[in-house]
Parts: structure tokens; sequence; C-alpha cells
């Protein structure tokens, strides 16, 4: 049958996917038929995703992405891949008067210079495939919107909108694509320390268009879109995905 | 810890409401200028000064700025 958003035997790198997007992304991107290296921080929780994985050959890696020695590793470890999907992310709800330069860091550290060095990394060592598509998991919070006490996680998304634009125009005679999507809330365990309270959670989904978050797999879709050889022609793009959320 | 410098940081917190009104007694989501910004703002100042994490959740069950400050004491 023609399919030409076929990933099947793609060799794809998927971070964060211990959990959320990043578990979604591997487990959609296993039944598509590609090969994948997944990695997370948690052994056990990196392991269920392990677990939830179709088909032979995948990879798991346990590492920390803020540690420059495990990304070296990591780097070492890659070869000959089709894509990378940067999901590693997190975020702190804080009111701008009380950031500092602790939390900052964190943040900045696993959004956006985590992944940006390890792409870095495998695109000097000459790990990637002609072709082969980059994909960041950026937002709708920092590039269309941000919301209360979320000045450093949209300072950090933001930063990855920028970067992708740059990498884009720089690796383009590489052949190689760079884009990003823009979730809005996701169902995931984003918000789990309870800052936010469900029921500020619950008001929140109602001011979606299409009346819900998101579905972790709803994202995946999207990013097996731009890993896909339909996307070819795309590069430095922002795919929105957030229910109607910014139209209003 | 005092609840009088509680009652204070707390009072900080707001830009719009006269510090007069912040006693151990009274009912903070009443207070009109309370909004998700100052209940954030509140999550913020008790970690801040107090190095305790409350949860959104501890805020919704406190009636009081009393209240609160039990909450937070009962951590330290």
């Amino acid at each position: 049958m023609f399919n030409p958003f076929s990933i099947e035997g793609k060799a794809i790198f998927i971070t964060g996917a211990s959990s959320g997007i990043g578990r979604a992304t591997a487990i959609e991107c296993s039944k598509m038929g590609a090969l994948l290296m997944i990695s997370g921080r948690n052994p056990v929780a990196l392991q269920e995703t392990f677990d939830q994985l179709e088909g032979n050959g995948h990879v798991q890696i346990l590492a920390d992405l803020v540690d420059a020695q495990a990304v070296a590793n990591i780097v070492d470890q890659l070869s000959a891949l089709d894509g990378i999907v940067h999901c590693a992310g997190f975020t702190l709800t804080t009111p701008f008067q009380f950031v500092n330069e602790r939390d900052l860091s964190a943040v900045m550290q696993v959004n956006f210079m985590a992944p940006t060095l390890i792409s870095q990394a495998l695109i000097k060592k000459k790990k990637l495939n002609k072709g082969a598509s980059i994909v960041f998991i950026s937002s709708v919070s920092g590039v269309y919107c941000s919301s209360v006490g979320g000045s450093m996680y949209s300072a950090s998304k933001g930063a990855i909108n920028g970067l992708v634009k740059g990498m884009a125009l720089d690796l383009a005679s590489k052949g190689i694509r760079v884009n990003c999507v823009n979730p809005g809330m996701i169902d995931t365990n984003i918000f789990s320390e309870g800052i936010i309270t469900q029921e500020q959670l619950n008001e929140d989904k109602k001011r979606y268009p299409l009346n819900r978050y998101g579905k972790p797999e709803e994202v995946a879709y999207a990013i097996i879109y731009l890993l896909s050889d339909a996307t070819k022609w795309i590069t430095g793009s922002n795919l929105l995905i957030d229910g109607g959320y910014t139209l209003l | 810890m005092e609840i009088q410098e509680f009652i204070n940081c707390f009072a900080a917190q707001f830009d719009d409401t006269d510090p007069e009104i912040f006693k151990a007694e009274t009912k903070f989501r009443e207070i009109e200028e309370w909004s998700s910004l100052t209940t954030l703002a509140i999550i913020a100042m008790v970690d801040d000064e107090y190095k305790v994490k409350i949860k959104g959740d501890d805020i919704r069950n406190a009636q009081s700025i009393e209240d609160l400050y039990n909450i937070v004491k009962s951590r330290m």
C-alpha cells in the first residue's frame, strides 16, 4: 500500500522516553516499524516504555542528559540515525518575582541546553544519515502565549523555537531537516507536583475550543509526520497542536 | 516562626490590598485581589522563606491565614 507517511525501518533516537510525550512517541513509532533507541533517567519507567515497544532490535539507554559525560557516552553508542526526537523536559511554575538562578539554570539545562548539545554532538560526529529529521518539542508557551508562573518554561521553549530555525538553515545543506511541534496542554504528569490543583486543571480544560487537553499520542502522530519522508521539504517549521487554544 | 512574620510575608504578595486587613483570621480567598497568580506567589514565598513545599490543595483546604501558617509550621 502506498504510504508516504511511513517511518518503517528508520532508526530513531528519542529522549525523555520514560513518560508522557516521549513514551507515547516511542510506542507509536515502534508500531509503525521504526527501530528505536530510547533514553530516560528513571530505570523502572524506561523499562515500562521499553516493554511496550512493538518489534525487535530496540535499545534503551539509561542516562541523565544534563550530564556532559552521559551525553558523550550516548553519542558514542548511537550511529546511523534517521531521526531524533527531543522529548525530555519539565516545568517549574513560579511567579516571576520568585525566579532564581538555580531554577532558571535547571529549566534551561534540561529543556534547551541538553537537546541542543546532543544534536550538536551527533551532527559533529556524523551520526545522522542524509535525509534525517530532528524534531524538538517546543510548546504553545513561549511561542504563541504563556501562562501564569510560566516565564522560565516559556523562555526555554521560546529558545527551542529560535534554535530550530537557525539549525534548519545550517543543516539544510546536509539534507537534515529540523522542526518543532508546539503542543498545548497534554495529559501527562507534567504538573504532578501539585502546585496547580486538579480543580484548576479541570477549569483550564474548558478554555480549549476542542474541549479537552491533548493526548500524548496525538503529539506523537505529529512528530511521526515530521519524521517521515512526507515532510522532506519541511524544515524550520512549527507545527501547532493545541485543540484550538491559541485561536481565542 | 512567628505568625506575624508569616502574615507580613503573606501580605507582601499583594499589590492593591490594604496591608491592614491581613490578620491571622483573615479569610484570604475572600480578598478581592486573590487570584491564581497570588496562589502561586504564596506557594513560592513559602518555599523561599520557609523551605517548605506546599501544594495548591493545601491552599484550597485552608480558610484563614492562620490555617495556612499551621500547615507550614507542621512541615518545618
